[in-house]
This record gives C-alpha cells, structure tokens and sequence, in this order.
C-alpha cells in the first residue's frame, strides 16, 4: 500500500506491538503526532521533557522486557534525550527513539532546530539511521526494532527528515531482514560448556557471579534453578537484583563498592567465578588486580567483547545466558553439591561477623530504615525504580526483593533525574503493582517536572524522597575523602516538597517521624495518587560498607561497631 | 602475553553506507585508541568497503578493537594480521633544479618513478613496504623536496 511515511511509523509500531509511546511532538516530527491523533492502537505519554520520554521509555522496557519506544523532535528536543540514550546505552535496555529532523533540502544548512542527530547519537546507541528516502522506512524500523532487543539489547536511534514523513512511498512491513553483517551468536559451544562444568565440579570454593544480563535475558528463573542444583553460592551485582530472592539461602548479597562483606569476601576467596552476564565493571571489581585473585574465570556473555575485557576469562562462552544456563543445567549432575559444604560454611561466617546492617537512631529516622518498612509494608506488591545516590545504594542493599524487574535503577550511566520518570514507565507497563520511586532530594529536582505527566496520565508513582538536605553521596565522599570540606553539596534551602507535589495535582506529605511515614505510605497506596513523601533523614548518615574507588574488595570501610554500655 | 605498544595492522570489511567510517572512527576516538593510518576504498564487484588500520597498542587492546569494532552493525569481517603482505605509497614533489637522475634512480630501488614532470616542479611515486617508504623519505631529504604526501598503509594476509 502506498502510504505517508509518517503513517509508516504509526503501522510499523502497531506491527511490533507496541502499546506505549513516550514523547514530546515539536515541528520536525509534526507529521508523525498528527497520524498519532487519528489511531487509537497504542497509548502515547505525554512527558514534560524529552530526557524524561527516554527514561520512562527504560522504565516501561525493563519492567516489561518489551522494547521501549519514544518519539522527540529535532535539535532540542534530540540532544535532550541523549542522556535517557546513553543510560540506556549502558545499561543494554533495548528501545526505538524516534526523533524527526529538518527537511532533506535544509541538513548541513544550520537550519532552525537542525543538529546532526546521528552524529551524537553514534557514540551512545547501538546503532542509528538517518532516513533519507520513506521507501527505506519499512526495512529501517524492523532492523531497528530487531537490533535492539537481541544479541546485547540496547537502544536503536532513528532520524526521520520532515519531508521523509510526508512523502508517500510503498509499505510492505513483511520484509525479510537482511543483515548479513549482524548475527549475534546466541548458541554457546557445547565443548566450552563442558569444560565450564568440569572446572566447577572441580572448584572447591566457587561462587556464581550474577549480571544484569541474566535479567536482560529473562534467565532469572533458570540462574536459580542452576543455583540451587549445584548448591553454589551466589553474589549479585546492582543490576541483577532480584535474580535471586532476598532470602534465598544461597544468595551472598550484592558485592562491589557498596556490597556485603560477605559478598566481596567470598569473591576474593573463590577458587571459580562463574560470571553470567556481568561485566566486571569497576564499581564491581574494585582494584583490578586484587580481584578474584586466585579464581579462574567462567564468563557467559552474549557479547564478545565484554569477555576478556578487565578479567581474562579462562572458560569463555559467548551465548545467550538462558540458552547457556539451560545447557549447564543438563550437565548439572556432574556436580556435586555436598563439596562445597565447607565453603558454604565458610561464607556464613563471614555473614555473620559483618552483617549488613545499620544502627538505629531513637531520634532521627534513618534511611536505610525506610527501605527496609517498605520492604515490609509493600514486599513483593511494589516495583521499585530508584534514582542516583546514598538513596540508590541502600535501596539496593536492604530492599527485600523477591523477583527480576522489580528493581529499575539507573546502573552504567548513574542518572540522577532517572528515577521518577522511569517509575512512571515502570507504572505504565506493570498497572497492577505499586509503583515506588526512592529518591534524594537532589535527584528529584532534575526531573520533578514529570508531576505533570503522572498526574495527567493517572499513573500513581510514589516517590519517597530520602531528604537529608546534602547531595548525599558527593558529601559522603567529601568527608571521607576531602577532609569534610563539603564544597556545593549542602542543600538546605529547598522547595516545600509537599508543595510541590500540590501545585501539580498530587499529594505531598512531610514526614519526621516513623509512624508519619507509615501513615503517609499507607494513605498514599490508597488513594492511588501521584505523591511526594518526604522524609526528614540523619543527615551525616554513610552507605556502609564501602570500597574506596579503586581499592580492593577485601579492605573495606566497614560499619563501626556500636559500643556496648 | 606480549603488553608492549607494537605497531599492527587491521583490516575491515564494512557494508558500504553513509557514515560507516565516522562509526569505525568515532569507536577509535571514543575508546581512546589509536590509528596510525587508515584506507579504505570499495572491494570490486559487491557493496563492501575494505578498511585498513595501521594502529598500536598491547595483545588486549587489539584484542578489544577487534571485538568492538566486530560489535558494529556494518562491519562484515575483522582481520588483525600476522603474516602479510603491506604497501604503502608516497607523492614527493621537488624543483626541477634538482638533480633528476639521482632522485630518478632512488626512486626506482624503492619500487617508484618520476610521473609527472612539469615546467617547474617533477613528481615522484614510490610503493614499498612502510619502513621502506621511511627510509626513502630519508634518501631524498637532501633533493630538497617541495611537498610530500603519504597514503595509508594497504595489506593483505599471506
């Protein structure tokens, strides 16, 4: 059928089953919005910023696996959007960005509103298109779409010309896909496999070590059945909370700069580490050199070049970790987990001499309390979006998750301003569960415009805003690192939060002690309305434990021992 | 494993469309490698382009530009060679008033000649192996050459 290209656009997201769209219209994509007008085929969110369109976009993919989709404007309303791109970018979420450009006759003129959107996007996508004829659409959309949600998902950026989405070309969605050049290997080898089982039933202290890509890849299931088949302890990194549930008994905890003890114990006692879909990332390892120092590694990845990249691998298997998994899971019975007993033992110990922990306070309400009442009041019924900072760190340390997607938290990139708009997404895909933003009180005026959108569109996210009047985490290094020189990092003067949230149609609540806060949640879960909850915290309080940035995981900055009367 | 900052030479092999070597470069710039020289020109007869790199780094750096510039959607093909054939070519243009024969005669030890004379200026070619095209440059120094250009280095594997 011969139709507009902007009609393209609107048949080839139906064709993917696309069922949300997050964006902001502006002059080049004009034509584009006027055919989202006249469907009814997919709801389109309205945010109040484009970076926001991109992380509601995140939030809506990594609560739903789905591929995330927005839809922006030129210039502007491009290089808003690059850092939703680059979060996405590094934290492998698979989404379409739709952005329209000048007119074909006006590029390379500096016309109003006209950036070299490809040429910003290259660096922080995993691939882009600059469409130049509508005949080209069709097979540029599936490629997009099909690029990425496989091999190492992650977002694709379209550019459409103005006059691209006005000229009426031939559409025929069934194209076949035609990339010769990009064919991820999804399939480990089985030799490789073998071996991998071999060197764990041979291990004596091996230790799983869990990524996000075991969430990218929905293994989370299949990870804890090989879990518990071999009887092998697990760490999780950041990114891959929730693959095991909190109380898995064969969990550690979370390891790197802001692990458990025991977590980053057991990494730097193994004898094996077994890497699904992590990649060592600094904020993981610590000092490299120090890491797993006398551990040989098995690293799954589906991408090549993350093997081998900071840790030499000595069993390397490019694969899809489900495809992976399940091929290690038929081998299991090479593995006998009553060896590695003493191990476990071993670990349980280090669990128990430094539990993660916090003090209480009888006057001040602590952070980590909290997440923790949260986790008590809300458990499995909530998904938790976080933005960046101490916030981030002791939400992802003591919430008591249960299952893969529940927690959507800005890894890579550490966005702050991510949190509230990727709730909002979070919201859209999964309706049915409470959806929790925690949040510092500097994070969430980076994105706080976004009030509007929850409000308007009826999507309910509560945000917990941990307000201890700093940018916490800078302070915290400050005083730990710079003498407690606390250079531009007190923020004392603030805006009335509950305010705030009046002003745009929510609620606020202003919270100082721990029965306020019960109250507040509890109300704001009832009444189902956007909120703000803010909570007067310990100011001085610290993310413990802690690795000093490129220390080795075995020197930690631990919680001091509260002295006994 | 050899960590040194040895010189190496990658070739590959890219779908031919717009921007595909701004994506082959901006990975170099962005990662912080580094390239030394770079050709390209369309392989005959398919819509492929061939690139080659001249760049440096340890066995894990090449190791790593290899598998990231594999990661590119375009790119069909990475050859990082060991055992290969490499030629490169140099322009030099010198005054007329030099002495002909002599440049004439280098040029040929190093596979090149005079081809283009002109009223005021003649114009030498030479194609050799990189380290024979540096040593060239060196020989004709004292003709007092006008202008020089280099092309990047062309490999194939043995």
């Amino acid at each position: 059928m011969q139709i507009s290209g902007a009609q393209m656009v609107i048949e080839a997201l139906i064709a993917e089953g696309v069922d949300t769209v997050f964006g902001y219209p502006g002059g080049a994509i004009m034509n584009v919005y006027d055919e989202i007008y006249k469907q009814d085929s997919f709801q389109h969110i309205l945010t109040r910023h484009e970076q926001a369109a991109v992380h509601a976009a995140e939030g809506y993919s990594k609560a739903s696996g789905k591929v995330g989709v927005s839809m922006i404007t030129s210039g502007p309303g491009f290089t808003n959007a690059v850092t939703g791109l680059a979060d996405a970018y590094m934290d492998s979420i698979p989404l379409v960005v739709i952005s329209g450009q000048v007119p074909m006759s006006l590029i390379g003129t500096d016309a109003f509103q006209e950036i070299d959107a490809v040429g910003i996007s290259r660096s922080c996508t995993k691939h882009n298109y600059l469409v130049t004829d509508a005949k080209d659409l069709p097979r540029i959309l599936k490629e997009a779409f099909y690029i990425a949600r496989t091999g190492r998902p992650g977002p694709v950026h379209v550019d459409i010309p103005k006059d691209v989405t006005a000229q009426i070309a031939e559409f025929d969605y069934n194209v076949e896909l035609d990339l010769e050049t990009y064919k991820p290997h999804v399939k480990g080898n089985p030799r490789q496999i073998k071996k991998a089982m071999e060197a764990i039933a041979n291990a004596k202290r091996p230790v799983f070590y869990l990524g996000g890509g075991i969430i990218n890849s929905n293994a989370a299931y299949e990870v804890r059945d090989l879990v518990h088949t071999t009887g092998i302890p697990a760490v999780e990194t950041f990114m891959a909370r929730g693959t095991l549930s909190y109380d898995d008994d064969l969990l550690i905890g979370m390891l790197g700069m802001h692990g458990s003890y025991a977590a980053n114990m057991a990494m730097s006692e193994t004898d094996l580490v077994i890497a699904l879909g992590a990649r060592f990332d600094d904020r993981v390892t610590g000092k490299l050199s120090e890491f797993a120092k006398n551990a040989a590694v098995i690293h799954v990845d589906i991408d090549p070049a993350s093997i081998s990249k900071l840790v030499h691998a000595n069993y390397p298997i490019v694969g899809d970790i489900k495809n992976v998994v399940n091929e290690m899971l038929k081998l299991s019975s090479m593995v006998d987990s009553n060896n590695y007993e003493p191990w476990r033992e071993t670990i349980e110990n280090f669990a128990q001499l430094h539990p993660l922990t916090f003090h209480e306070d009888s006057e001040n309400i602590k952070p980590q309390w909290v997440v923790k009442r949260v986790g008590e009041l809300l458990g499995d019924d909530a998904n938790i979006s976080t933005d960046v900072g101490q916030h981030q760190m002791w939400t992802a340390q003591f919430y008591p998750f249960t299952r893969p997607r529940q927690f959507i938290s800005s890894g890579g990139l550490g966005t702050m301003g991510f949190g509230f708009p990727a709730a909002i997404g979070v919201k859209a895909a999964v309706p049915e569960k409470t959806s929790i933003n925690f949040t510092g009180d500097g994070s969430i005026l980076m994105n706080c415009q976004e009030l509007m959108t929850a409000v308007e569109k009826k999507l309910p996210v509560i945000n917990i805003i941990l307000n201890n009047n700093f940018l916490g985490m800078v302070r915290q290094w400050q005083t730990l690192f710079y003498d407690k020189r606390h250079s531009e990092t007190d923020l004392s003067v603030q805006p009335d939060f509950v305010k705030l949230a009046e002003a745009f149609g929510g609620i606020g609540y202003r919270v100082s002690t721990k029965k306020e806060f019960d109250a507040a949640l509890k109300e704001a879960v009832e009444r189902n309305i956007v909120a703000f909850i803010d909570v007067k915290v310990e100011r001085f309080e610290n993310v413990m434990p802690m690795v000093p940035s490129g220390g080795s995981l075995f020197n930690m900055m631990l919680l001091e021992k509260k002295e006994s009367k | 494993m050899n960590d040194n900052n040895e010189r190496r030479v990658v070739s590959v092999i890219v779908v031919n469309e717009a921007s595909v070597l701004s994506r082959i470069t901006d990975l170099f710039s962005g990662r912080g490698y580094n390239i030394t020289s770079l050709t390209v020109a369309p392989i005959p007869e398919s819509k492929y382009s061939r690139l080659t790199i001249v760049t440096s780094g340890s066995v894990r750096v090449i190791e790593q530009i290899t598998k990231q510039l594999h990661k590119l959607i375009p790119v069909l093909r990475v050859y990082e060679h060991a055992d290969l054939v490499e030629k490169e070519m140099a322009l030099v243009k010198f005054p007329i008033t030099e002495n002909i024969s002599d440049i004439s005669a280098i040029c040929n030890a190093y596979n090149g000649k005079i081809v283009n004379v002109g009223n005021d200026v003649i114009i030498t070619m030479v194609a050799d192996e990189p380290k024979r095209v540096d040593h060239y440059l060196e020989a004709i120094r004292k003709y007092n050459p006008k202008e020089i250009v280099r092309s990047g280095a062309v490999a194939l594997e043995r």
